[in-house]
């Protein structure tokens, strides 16, 4: 009965195209960011930060980048992991050759050189379509991992090949490095995560999010009502590599501190990404949140229930992992192409109506 | 506005006619000059020329197969002709994308509706204004200053022509879950949305009952009319044809074979034979 | 002849072999591709599923074993004896029929009419399931494969070579054999989709589903049997790859190099995936030979990749593929 739009008038446009039209929906939102602010850092221990919030936050991002370029411009992309490892080392470059660097910013450029490589890698997009892009796409992913772990330069000659990420501070406070607390950690990618949520939300509701949209439906209709498909794919990918590249760059400032560019940043990353995208909802930012979640926290119960409680053996446990998550893909894309969020959707649409359905 | 980068043509267009029902016609706005058009070997348009005059109503009719749809995509620069000319407004046009011709103010509806399904009926018709909104990325991205009043202006020029073609009710829905006949009709609304200067119809009443097509005959006269839209339009119900539009290009095997007011046309022995059936040789 | 040159020739003929290895789950790909119009990604899991799967039945493995196990606590691994080779083949190809009525009853089936995107989507789901799969029923470790097949250097060629040039080359006799066997499997195949009532079938439906359905073809039994035959090319390269270098989850790899071979060769033709595949395979091993002193080692990661790029933007069809006209 509280879920209403009845009586909830719009006398504008803006009011009516706002993000959260239905005032309950607003006021749950409002809670959702205090809570997030204000409680969770005082109750945030070592082992929820490091087993699922954080990464939770940071797979977030990634998954709201890939969405715009797969759920709103329709380009499907393999090459998640070779860009998450641009980010990760330009972040590493920029703080070993400028040590005063805020790391905020050096976050940031990461994400725009890596919204550069995107956009580079993204030029094929104006050719080739469908999984023709993806093949494209794993050349950069092939391309880009070689190239981090043959030239040296990357990892400035490390004789283990690895980078590490030195502690930087903000307010000093240190929120990388070893040094690095829980609260430090969550408090910076959820910063980090609600800018980037509110940069999606931004561009995809406007004339840019709905060139992207026209392209992913119907390409050729969309060029000759107007859209400029350079502009649009080109934007697309900028947008969703340098989300990809803040994404990778806190992984490895912040959550592993230190990384070999094929074990971190591998294919089965891309993968992992993509398939947050299709479980939480292809094109929606609700479902880059809800997908991330689901894949970050589902495997830690599982591992909870079946090495934790019932014993079974590590690799066991792992493969009947993977072979669920191969099993709710295909059940997501034959039941629910849009995923959580349009599940989400009906049971709001059923909620407004409650109790009287007709 | 003009015709980007092209060069002024001699061109003496006389100051136009009158209709039966009094509407004055203007001068012209665009002539195709000897378009010839091929795939491979087979050509679909050959060595044809025509003009389309300032507020009026043009139809291109012929049997199936007869080149008018490719006729329609060479004016809206989705197939580039071998052969011939474009002028539009006084220039020639030069080879270009057809994004570039939708700028110059040139929309279109299609023969297979080519709605953008995942969207709502306002955002389908919202994207029509692209090129009337100007805000840049970073504009966008943070939702301040032109962004945002751009999309509340440009909101309120799309809910008038909502109003007009009386969409009110479907507003907020997918596409996807319209019926085939509104489905038209956000389509005509979106290339409306754009103000174009010249509106292609692929078309518009093609698999609908009597009582949708008397509706969207009604929407095109009230375009023209309120707008001064100058309207070219494919069309295979005779009737409708005759009743609408100002002048006719009758087309057959890719070639021109008649031009005129419905009238003339109807009575020309070539358009006869072709929609009779008289065997070719 | 200098001595760069014929190793260059030496390299070259090494990655014609491997070419043929690729050229064969390629084949994979466009038999589906053909008669579905599905982009399968999971081609080179079900290679590596298919290997697992014969080195079970041949050694005597308990399937899911390590499951039940994990369950009930027993010991089971064995059944304490081995199935002969010609035996466990055609069990595999049975599973592998198996696994297609039942990739079509519960996947296929439900996606009729989606889009190619989605259904790309759906076979990686499949690879992963697959994978895990296979791992659980019949245990992870790298296990070797043995079909009798010859193995070794082939001494035939390195005489030969030497009594031309002076120089003996290095060639497998598996990969000789592995050529000649994916040379009579593309040939059954040719004849089979030319001459039997069947393939001439599977060619109606990869040239138009509607007017397929409408003349009475099955399409259901089309996409089982499409599957069945990839799920056997799959076994045989999974029997090629797992002979040589053992079976483990890396096979299923060599579906990712699957991909610019069919870029390269288009991806409804049966010569391009061939042809490809070569192409891939002379090119990769040449360009690590002549690069490798300049920009590093284990280019063979992407260079077919970037080939494939590259190759993409000029020529989007591929070397044999039709060019599509675009309307609207």
């Amino acid at each position: 009965m509280l879920y209403r739009e009845a009586g909830d008038y719009k006398t504008s446009y803006v009011a009516d195209s706002q993000t959260f039209p239905i005032k309950f929906d607003r006021y749950g939102y409002y809670i959702l960011l205090g809570f997030a602010f204000l409680v969770m850092p005082l109750i945030i221990n070592d082992y929820w930060a490091n087993s699922i919030v954080v990464p939770f936050l940071i797979y977030a991002i990634a998954a709201l980048g890939l969405n715009i370029l797969i759920g709103y411009c329709g380009q499907l992309s393999l090459g998640t992991g070779g860009f998450m490892a641009v980010g990760a080392y330009a972040s590493y470059k920029m703080m070993t050759a400028f040590p005063d660097l805020n790391i905020i910013f050096v976050i940031i450029i990461a994400g725009m050189v890596t919204a550069c490589v995107g956009v580079l890698f993204g030029l094929p997009s104006l050719r080739i379509k469908g999984f023709y892009l993806a093949v494209a796409t794993l050349a950069a992913q092939f391309f880009l991992i070689w190239l981090f772990t043959r030239t040296a330069w990357f990892y400035n000659y490390s004789p283990t090949g690895m980078i590490s990420a030195p502690t930087r501070e903000i307010f000093g406070v240190p929120v990388t490095g070893p040094r690095a607390s829980a609260v430090s950690m969550y408090m910076i990618c959820l910063c980090f995560l609600v800018a980037s949520a509110w940069l999606a939300r931004n561009l995809t509701r406007g004339s840019l999010g709905r060139t992207w949209m026209a392209i992913r439906d119907m390409d050729i209709a969309a060029e000759i009502i107007g859209v400029n498909p350079l502009i649009a794919k080109l934007t697309a990918f900028a947008v969703s590599s340098f989300l990809v590249g803040i994404s990778g760059a806190l992984l490895f400032t912040v959550y592993l501190g230190a990384a070999e560019a094929g074990e971190a940043f591998g294919i089965d990353k891309s993968f992992l990404v993509l398939f947050m995208v299709i479980i939480g909802g292809l094109g929606s930012i609700f479902g880059a949140f809800a997908g991330a979640a689901f894949l970050i926290v589902g495997p830690v119960l599982l591992k909870l229930l079946l090495v934790n409680s019932l014993g079974w053996p590590t690799d066991l446990a792992a493969h009947l992992e993977i072979m669920i998550v191969g099993a709710l893909i295909i059940v997501f894309l034959i039941v629910e192409p849009h995923g959580i969020a349009a599940l989400w959707r009906t049971i709001k649409e059923k909620l407004r109506l409650w109790p009287f359905p007709y | 506005m003009n015709g980007q980068g092209g060069t002024m043509l001699d061109t003496n267009p006389d100051e136009g006619y009158t209709t039966a029902d009094g509407r004055k016609i203007g001068g012209i706005a665009m002539e195709m000059r000897n378009i010839t058009l091929r795939f491979g070997g087979v050509v679909a348009i050959k060595d044809i020329s025509f003009d389309i005059r300032w507020g009026e109503i043009r139809a291109i009719i012929g049997p199936n197969g007869a080149g008018k749809s490719s006729m329609l995509n060479v004016i809206s620069g989705f197939y580039h002709p071998q052969d011939g000319e474009v002028i539009y407004k006084g220039y020639k046009r030069p080879r270009m994308r057809p994004y570039q011709v939708a700028q110059q103010g040139i929309a279109r509806t299609f023969q297979n509706i080519a709605l953008f399904e995942g969207m709502s009926v306002l955002d389908n018709i919202m994207t029509g204004r692209l090129h009337h909104m100007k805000a840049n990325i970073f504009h966008q991205a943070i939702w301040w200053g032109r962004a945002a009043r751009e999309e509340a202006e440009n909101r309120e020029q799309v809910e008038k022509i909502i109003d007009f073609l009386e969409i009110q009710h479907i507003r907020k829905t997918p596409v996807s879950r319209l019926p085939y006949g509104l489905k038209k009709r956000v389509e005509l609304a979106r290339a409306l949305a754009a103000e174009p200067s010249i509106l292609l119809l692929d078309e518009p009443m093609a698999g609908m009952n009597v009582e949708e097509k008397e509706d969207m005959c009604r929407f095109i006269l009230d375009v023209n009319d309120e707008f001064g839209t100058t309207t070219v339009l494919i069309e295979h119900d005779m009737g409708v044809v005759m009743d609408l539009s100002d002048r006719v290009v009758v087309m057959d095997y890719g070639k021109k074979i008649g031009d005129g007011t419905p009238d003339e046309v109807r009575n020309n022995q070539e358009v006869i034979n072709a929609y009779l059936g008289v065997a070719h040789d | 002849m200098p001595d760069t040159l014929l190793f260059a020739l030496e390299a070259s003929l090494n990655g014609l072999t491997a070419g043929v290895m690729y050229a064969l789950v390629a084949l994979g790909f466009v038999l589906i591709f053909k008669a579905s119009g599905i982009f399968n990604f999971a081609q080179g899991v079900l290679a590596l599923f298919a290997a697992l799967t014969l080195v079970g039945f041949q050694s005597g493995q308990i399937p899911f074993s390590h499951l039940i196990n994990a369950m009930l606590g027993t010991r089971l691994h064995h059944f304490g004896w081995n199935m002969p080779t010609v035996l466990a083949i055609p069990a595999t190809v049975l599973v592998m029929i198996g696994l297609a009525i039942l990739v079509e009853r519960f996947i296929l089936k439900h996606l009729v009419n989606q889009e190619p995107i989605i259904l790309f989507m759906a076979t990686i789901g499949l690879a992963y399931f697959l994978e895990g799969f296979g791992d659980i029923m019949w245990g992870a470790e790298v296990k070797a494969l043995d079909v009798g097949l010859p193995k070794g250097m082939s001494s035939a060629v390195d005489e030969a070579t030497f009594a031309w040039f002076g120089y003996g080359f290095y060639i497998d006799r598996l990969e000789i054999w592995a050529a000649g066997i994916a040379a009579v499997l593309v040939a059954v195949l040719t004849v089979f989709s030319q001459y039997t009532k069947q393939g001439r079938a599977l060619r109606a439906v990869a040239d138009d589903h509607q007017a397929a359905l409408s003349v009475g073809i099955s399409l259901r039994f089309i996409w089982v049997l499409t599957w069945s035959i990839a799920g056997i090319v799959a076994l045989v390269a999974g029997i090629m790859w797992g002979s040589k270098s053992g079976v483990q989850f890396s096979l299923s790899l060599i579906a990712l190099k699957a991909l610019p071979v069919l870029i390269l060769g288009g991806f409804t033709s049966i010569p391009g995936a061939i042809v490809g595949g070569l192409i891939i395979g002379v090119g990769e091993k040449l360009f690590d030979f002549f690069m490798n002193p300049i920009i590093g080692g284990a280019t063979e990661n992407w260079f077919a990749y970037m080939l494939a790029l590259i190759f993409l933007l000029f020529r989007p069809q591929g070397l044999f593929g039709e060019r599509i006209i675009e309307r609207v």
